[in-house]
Order: C-alpha cells, then sequence, then structure tokens
C-alpha cells in the first residue's frame, strides 16, 4: 500500500501521471468525453462548449496569476481582442479558422506584452488597477472602432470551415473546443516542468532570489503576460465561434471578475484546479436556473431575480473559499483523494 | 458663451470631484490602516444611499433624521465586514484579499438588487431645487449643499486624525502596527474603526449623490472603479491627496465630456479617468503625496 511519497528521482517527481492507472484512467475519461456530443442535447452541448472556452481561458489566467504572481483584471479585454481580431480576420480576409485562432492568440498575446510592461516598475494592486484600466481602454476602443468592430452593433462571426465542412452545430463545435482545450491544459502542465515554468513560480515566491539566482525579470514577466494572453486570445476566439454575434457587452468587467473566481474556487497555481473552477463557475448559473424554475411553483419571484441570486452566490462562493479553502478545489480533492488512499489508517 | 460652458463644466466637475474625494478618503483611510485595497467601496456608497432612500420614502422619516440612522447603519456594516471577512485575512496574499472584496462587492450588489429592482429610483427632494446665481451662471442649490458638507467632513476628519487621541492611534497603526501594539493600542480596534469611518464617509457620499442626481441605481456602485485613478493620482496612503485627486480627476471627466466628447460620439468622459490612471503609473506610480517605497527588482 502507498502511503507516503517515495519518489527517488527528480524524473519521477517531475512526472505528469503518478502511475499507468492515472493514465489509463484519463484515457478512458477522454474516450467518454468525445463520446459526449452523440446522446446529448443541444442544450447541454452548449454549456459543455462554454465549459471548455472557460477551461483554456481559466488555465491563461492561472499561467499568470496563480503561477506568476501577477495580478490581472483585465482578462475580460483580452477576450475581446482575441474574439474581435479572430472576427475580424476571418470576415474580412476570409482566413480559414485554423489560421484565424492562433492569430488571435498572437495578437492578445502581444497586446498582453505591452499592458504587462509596466509590471516591471509597478506590482501587486498598481498591476490590478494598470490591468483594470486597461479593459477600460479597450472596451472605449472597441466601440468606437467601428470598422474594424462593427461598434456597438457588433460583428457577426460565420462558423469556422474546414473544407466543406462548416462547424456550425453544437456537436460540432464541441470536437473544435474540446481538442484545443486539451492541447492547451497539455502545453501548461508541460511548460510548468520546464526552466521557463519553473522561472514563473520564482518570480512569484520572491522576485529577487529569483533575479539573484539568474532569471530575468524582465523576459519572463513578459512571457509570462505573452502566454497567459495567448490562451485568453484564443478562448475569446472561441467564444466568438460560439456566440456567432459579438458586441462590446459580450466581454464585461464581470467576465474578467469570474475568471478570477475559477480560479480562486478551482485553486491559485493548479492547472488542475483552473479546471475545476472553469467547471464550477460556468455551472453554477445552470444549477442555479434549474433549482429556480423547480422552486418557481411556491416561489414566483425567484426566477426575476435570477442574475442577482448568481451574483450573490457567486460572491458568497468567493469569500467562502477564500476564507475557509484559500487552496481551491484542487486541495480539497487531493485531501479527500488521499484520505482514501491511506483510508483505515 | 464659451466661458458660462468652461464655468459650467468645472463646477459641475468640483462637485463631482467633491464626492470622488470623499469616496477616495474612505479608500485611503483602510489601504492607510490595513493595506487592504477595498474594491467593494462602491457598494459601500450604493449601500448607503438605498438605505436612506428607503427610510425616506417608506417609513416616512425626515432626511436628517434618516441621514443619521443611514451613517449609523453604515458604521455597524463596515464593523461586521471587518470583523467577519477581513480580519481572518490579515497578513494573506493581496490576491485574496483584492478577490474577496470583489466578492463581497458581488454580495453587495447582489442583495440590493434582490431589494430594490434594478431600475432608477427617484431620490425625494431634499434641497430647495431652484438655482443660486453665481455671477454669470446659475448653480443648483444641491451642489453647493455638497461641497458645504464634503468640506465640513473632511474638516472634521482631519482634526479626528490631528488631535483626537484615538485618531493618534490610528495614525500610529497606520505608520507601524509593530509599534503601536507595544505602545498599548489594539490594532484590531483601529482596523475595525478604519472600515466603519470607510463605510460611514461612502454612505455620505453615496446620499449627495442621489440628492444630486435625483434618483439612484445600480451604476453608483461604479463609483467604486472610478475613485482608483483618484487614489492612483493623489497616492494611495494620502488623505491630502484623495482629496486633491478627486477634485482633479472630476473636473478632467467633465472637461473631456464637454470638450473631447463631440469629436469621438461620446465616451470619452467614462475613459478619461482611466488613461490618466495608465499616465499616472507610467510617469509617477507614488502619486503627488504618496509615501515612496524603494524596491527594485
Amino acid at each position: 500500500m502507498r502511503c507516503g511519497d517515495f519518489k527517488t528521482s527528480y524524473a519521477a517527481d517531475m512526472t505528469i501521471f503518478e502511475s499507468n492507472s492515472a493514465r489509463i484512467m484519463l484515457g478512458l475519461f477522454l474516450c467518454l468525453l468525445f463520446t459526449v456530443p452523440l446522446y446529448t442535447p443541444g442544450y447541454v452541448l452548449d454549456i459543455a462548449n462554454r465549459i471548455g472556452i472557460a477551461v483554456i481561458g481559466a488555465v491563461g489566467l492561472n499561467i499568470l496569476t496563480g503561477f506568476t504572481g501577477q495580478i490581472s483584471l483585465g482578462n475580460a479585454a483580452f477576450m475581446a481582442i482575441g474574439a474581435f481580431s479572430s472576427g475580424y480576420l476571418g470576415t474580412r480576409f476570409g482566413l480559414p479558422f485554423f489560421l484565424c485562432i492562433p492569430l488571435a492568440g498572437l495578437m492578445t498575446a502581444f497586446f498582453g506584452m505591452f499592458v504587462g510592461i509596466p509590471s516591471l516598475r509597478i506590482k501587486g494592486l498598481y498591476l490590478a488597477m494598470a490591468t483594470l484600466a486597461a479593459h477600460f481602454i479597450v472596451e472605449f476602443l472597441v466601440v468606437k472602432w467601428e470598422s474594424v468592430t462593427g461598434g456597438v452593433a457588433g460583428l457577426s462571426i460565420p462558423p469556422p470551415k474546414l473544407g466543406s465542412f462548416a462547424f456550425d452545430t453544437d456537436a460540432r463545435l464541441f470536437f473544435l473546443i474540446f481538442v484545443i482545450a486539451i492541447m492547451a491544459v497539455l502545453f501548461a502542465k508541460n511548460l510548468f516542468r520546464t526552466k521557463v515554468g519553473k522561472a514563473f513560480i520564482a518570480i512569484r515566491d520572491q522576485a529577487i532570489s529569483a533575479e539573484v539566482m539568474g532569471v530575468n525579470i524582465l523576459k519572463y514577466k513578459l512571457l509570462s503576460f505573452g502566454i497567459s494572453s495567448f490562451y485568453v486570445g484564443v478562448a475569446g476566439a472561441l467564444v466568438a465561434y460560439q456566440a456567432k454575434i459579438i458586441s462590446p457587452e459580450t466581454f464585461p468587467i464581470t467576465v474578467a471578475i469570474d475568471y478570477l473566481g475559477m480560479i480562486i474556487i478551482g485553486g491559485l497555481g493548479s492547472i488542475l484546479g483552473s479546471i475545476y473552477g472553469a467547471v464550477f463557475i460556468t455551472l453554477l448559473p445552470e444549477l442555479l436556473r434549474l433549482s429556480t424554475s423547480a422552486l418557481a411553483g411556491p416561489f414566483p419571484l425567484l426566477v426575476a431575480k435570477l442574475a442577482a441570486m448568481k451574483e450573490l452566490v457567486f460572491g458568497i462562493f468567493v469569500v467562502v473559499f477564500i476564507l475557509f479553502e484559500p487552496h481551491g478545489l484542487a486541495a480539497r480533492w487531493h485531501r479527500i483523494r488521499n484520505y482514501w488512499k491511506i483510508y483505515p489508517f | 458663451m464659451d466661458m458660462t460652458f468652461l464655468l459650467q463644466l468645472l463646477i459641475n466637475g468640483l462637485v463631482v470631484g467633491c464626492i470622488y474625494s470623499l469616496v477616495a478618503t474612505g479608500f485611503v483611510i483602510i489601504y492607510k490602516a490595513t493595506s487592504a485595497l477595498n474594491l467593494a467601496q462602491g457598494e459601500f456608497l450604493m449601500v448607503g444611499a438605498y438605505i436612506c432612500l428607503d427610510l425616506m420614502t417608506r417609513h416616512n422619516i425626515p432626511f436628517f433624521q434618516s441621514f443619521l440612522i443611514t451613517l449609523a447603519f453604515s458604521a455597524v456594516l463596515g464593523l461586521i465586514i471587518e470583523r467577519v471577512i477581513l480580519r481572518p485575512l490579515i497578513g494573506s496574499h493581496l490576491i485574496s484579499v483584492i478577490m474577496v472584496t470583489l466578492g463581497l462587492s458581488s454580495i453587495l450588489k447582489a442583495l440590493v438588487q434582490l431589494a430594490y429592482g434594478t431600475d432608477t429610483i427617484p431620490f425625494p427632494e431634499v434641497f430647495p431645487p431652484e438655482p443660486v446665481q453665481i455671477g454669470p451662471i446659475p448653480v443648483s442649490q444641491g451642489y453647493l449643499y455638497a461641497i458645504g458638507c464634503v468640506t465640513l467632513l473632511v474638516t472634521l476628519l482631519t482634526l479626528f486624525f490631528k488631535y483626537s487621541k484615538t485618531g493618534v492611534a490610528m495614525r500610529a497603526t497606520a505608520s507601524n502596527q509593530q509599534v503601536s501594539l507595544s505602545m498599548g493600542i489594539s490594532v484590531k480596534k483601529m482596523f475595525a474603526l478604519s472600515w466603519a469611518i470607510s463605510a460611514i464617509v461612502s454612505a455620505v457620499g453615496g446620499i449627495l449623490l442621489g440628492t444630486i442626481r435625483g434618483g439612484i441605481d445600480m451604476s453608483l456602485s461604479f463609483m467604486g472603479l472610478k475613485v482608483l485613478p483618484v487614489v492612483i493620482l493623489g497616492g494611495l496612503d494620502s488623505i491630502l491627496g484623495a482629496i486633491v485627486g478627486g477634485v482633479i480627476i472630476g473636473v478632467l471627466e467633465n472637461l473631456s465630456g464637454g470638450y473631447v466628447d463631440p469629436f469621438v460620439g461620446g465616451g470619452a468622459k467614462e475613459v478619461a479617468p482611466y488613461i490618466a490612471l495608465i499616465l499616472i503609473l507610467m510617469f509617477k506610480p507614488y502619486g503627488l503625496f504618496g509615501k515612496k517605497k524603494i524596491e527594485r527588482v
């Protein structure tokens, strides 16, 4: 029976899968995941797609905030940049989606690195404010730059096409989104086994010591902003494909707060945590909607108050998690798993 | 004609700026004492305005009494929030503190929305509606009362911090917690007190804003975000900075609303403070009066 950490080599400590059974379980899970569109209705698939997009965005934000320790409230703006650049490239130049999505990611990465430049002089709460200001400025530009973004009316996005095959239903989009999401998670997971990822963590834990040990702070902070924004930009591009019409109102500041909530509830500095958080926060309003419609008989007023209820529950969860489980769902899951692993003891 | 327009903009800016100053003062008091960034400041303001309105319209209590009850309520709200939510987080990571105040702002916003809905509710007339002529331009009396009220409150706060024993103790806590602890000051009490004062000050801002606008809705909570450029301009830990910064940002906002908006078709008024914020962070990150912390990384 395993009742402790018996790793004897660096490679064993760094491995993604602790055992073959974990590898098999994950494989089975992925196989199951890709059969989901076969037997689920469109509504559930729509939620699943949103979860997939949220996973990409939350992993991206966690790279910056959870692993590198740079707070960003500009996530919604980054998403907007990804969505509108992908939409513009697709509609104006007719580029196919497999070029649009990475180009949107690159565009967002450049913008993110630009926003990240002040992070060298300012940090912590100043950075939070700078990114917040960036959000409002981007929002303003999106509304005003009508030739590119369509202004208040927005931009309508044709479905992504591969030859004559169009990803025009929720089921088809599901495959596109989840293939990208799995690649994103794998890349992030591996990123933190490399020098770059370790440099990020060193900057988070002690920036001065990191610099003394030879980590180039400028380079790695900007790199972190770049990688994180790339993820968020890709998520934004996918939002555009899923929503079909995007306008400045698609990306309000609450989106940024939702994403921060995801990584707080899931667990800062944990890839798995970002996934849990994304699933949790995306499902939260749906569960609320289900429970309110079930209670609509005796309490008809509840349905009208749904938006407020959602906000209330979100706030309560964030506060409760920070107070009682600051390491998030990922840590809680670890504890439960370890408890059962060594059960009778 | 042009001159009157400019003066009108300046006066509007001054009044809004005064309220910014007030809310920013509340923000700075919390930041100075507990080094927590309170992103729920705008919600304190909104809650204050709604409570006062509720007392006046539903319970028919005269303005002055409802005003006082609202202040008492805000103080208690501040104390409870500090005790239940912020105190367990003392010393924890900045992200947690920022996020917890964001969560708090969600909760307060949702509660107000559940209780009062999202429609604009008219605020009963408190000050006489006839404008007063100052030179060539008419100024509504509410504006003058607002400026007077803010001046009075800020003076009281200054005196409190300068001369009263508690005020001095609060300043001591802000400057060095360990030393103040060893001098017999209860740091916990000072933290609680700073949240209470901050909530009171914001509630006053909310009520004044309600009387000036003549109606309140959920958008009041955005004032909390508007205050960030103000405190950055003034310096995060300076009350004087908050006051000066508030007026400057208020005037800047109205000037850009008056002169830039016609060219870009609206929206410049809302975004100008944030552009200012970025510029200040780039060129003078500690603001006009902030304490410089030298740490090179």
